[in-house]
């Protein structure tokens, strides 16, 4: 009797102090045979956080120690001019992404860790700047994060654009879980939505809210390390970080919330839960999520035509498993997942470049294009 | 006699406190420490310091730590790259520097030279770290 009241304890106490996760609804296969490879086209690179591509073909790259690389004619250029970028745990100099129409203004937008203002640490900082010959000049600040934090977790700060030029970029909850996500009046946790100059659109949801961040566009966010325009819609996915368990695509829309950590798939590094719902009236259930984590970083959606198998397919880094994570959604929901080019690195960065063409950023290796097999 | 005794006493009495304070001292880096390790190195390392095989390289039990603290050092001071073998398999990943300063690199030796079954006798300070230079 003993024994059984002593093994009782031990399942009650583990029920209780293991939280149990139910795995992703789709699981990821090895196809049986990939039609595409991969071609280093820039090596030797250690973290490509964020990389463009201007309109004479060359590549400008973000690496995330802080040096701007301009890679052009097989040949890296260190870009000067940046302003001092703090690096810290997760931060550093984060993404790159050209204006729309920067054929006619020239402008690149810059995501990073930065020291300015009050109190020790740093938070995310977004600004843009123009190329000049091998300087960057005319800086703009356009949005600084605050507090400043020495916490090394979650700056969030991938850029992209939508078809009517707002610039979105994400915030992530820099290790403050339950401070930031849930409070409009903290930075944190957050998609943010300005024009290309950086002032706040009149109809952002939060404007006249007083108190509020009026840069806010949806919140409840953990880490959205992607960040993409989807070609059809055009509406803004997202891929963010889960803790142990429970990273997410979602679809952003304006002021919603996203749950972060009231709900969530996750549970903590340690095992234990932190919340015991993953739904909740007034909050978004994402399109997808990964039990286990695959650390997801990048998100591209494929609509050229040099990828027949893949057409509308949305790519995930996956830092984790060091693969390129296929995901096939039909009506919002995820009917196939598939590993490519598994263990050739940390897929920190994908992207459809302009030539048609994806290429992904691949930590400790470089740069690689992915092209049609050739028999 | 008597002054004997004394003196004995009194330098039982010292050493003893130089050992408390050492101990006390290497306890509250550890505890630092942990702090740092939550917050800058347990994504990849993970919770109990054993990594993910063949992508980040176990801390608990960790030869290739246990016999380079030089390395190690230098590989959280200046970020680790290049083929290493710890426990007998190969890792041949990329650790950029997190931006710690010496004294959050001593306290988090400290803590993973102490902790997951990892037993150190020395104490890293923020001097050692100082002296490690980049190759």
């Amino acid at each position: 009797m003993k024994q059984l009241t002593s093994i009782l304890t031990i399942t009650l106490m583990c029920l209780y102090s293991c939280a149990q996760q139910e795995p992703s609804e789709v699981l990821a296969e090895t196809p049986a045979e990939i039609n595409y490879v991969t071609e280093i086209v820039v090596p030797e690179l250690n973290i490509p956080w964020g990389m463009e591509f201007l309109p004479d073909s060359s590549i400008v790259i973000t690496e995330k120690t802080g040096t701007l690389i301009h890679f052009k004619d097989d040949k890296k250029t260190i870009i000067e001019g940046l302003p001092e970028i703090y690096v810290r745990g997760q931060g550093g100099l984060m993404d790159i992404k050209l204006h729309p129409d920067y054929k006619n203004n020239g402008w690149i937008y810059f995501s990073y860790g930065s020291a300015n203002g009050d109190g020790d640490g740093g938070n995310t900082a977004i600004i843009r700047g123009k190329l000049n010959g091998n300087t960057l000049s005319d800086i703009e600040h356009l949005y600084k994060g605050v507090p400043n934090t020495k916490k090394g977790q979650h700056w969030g700060s991938r850029l992209e654009f939508d078809k009517e030029g707002y610039l979105y970029f994400s915030i992530g909850d820099r290790g403050n879980r339950d401070v930031n996500p849930q409070d409009i009046t903290r930075d944190g946790g957050k998609i943010y939505r300005l024009h290309a100059d950086g002032s706040i659109p009149e109809d952002n949801p939060f404007v006249t809210e007083s108190d509020a961040k009026k840069a806010i566009f949806s919140y409840g966010h953990r880490n959205p390390q992607g960040m993409v325009m989807h070609p059809e819609t055009g509406k803004i996915w997202v891929n963010e970080h889960g803790p142990k368990g429970g990273d997410e695509i979602n679809i952003v829309e304006k002021g919603n919330n996203y749950g972060w950590p009231v709900i969530s798939y996750g549970i903590n590094y340690s095992g234990t839960s932190f919340t015991e719902i993953t739904e909740k009236e007034g909050m978004e259930q994402p399109v997808f999520y990964w039990v286990p984590s695959i650390a997801p970083s990048g998100m591209a959606i494929v609509d050229s035509n040099k990828y027949p198998d893949w057409q509308d397919s949305v790519l995930v880094g996956s830092l984790k498993f060091q693969y390129l994570e296929r995901l096939v959604i039909n009506d919002n929901k995820v009917t196939k997942r598939e590993k490519l080019f598994e263990g050739l690195g940390r897929f920190r960065n994908i992207k459809q470049a302009p030539d048609g063409y994806l290429y992904a950023g691949v930590e400790g290796l470089g740069i690689v294009k992915i092209i049609p097999k050739t028999n | 006699m008597k002054l004997f005794k004394l003196l004995l006493h009194f330098a039982l009495i010292s050493s003893s406190t130089v050992i408390y304070s050492q101990e006390n001292m290497l306890q509250k880096s550890i505890e630092k420490g942990q702090e740092i390790y939550t917050d800058f190195c347990m994504n990849c390392h993970m919770v109990n310091g054993e990594g993910v095989k063949n992508t980040f390289p176990p801390l608990a039990k960790s030869d290739y730590l246990k016999n380079n603290q030089e390395a190690s050092i230098r590989g959280i001071k200046y970020g680790q790259k290049g083929e290493i073998t710890v426990n007998g398999i190969k890792y041949n990943g990329n650790m950029t520097p997190m931006g710690l300063d010496d004294k959050e690199i001593a306290d988090v030796m400290n803590f993973i030279n102490n902790s997951w079954g990892n037993l150190s006798e020395t104490i890293v300070t923020k001097e050692d770290v100082a002296a490690i230079k980049k190759d």
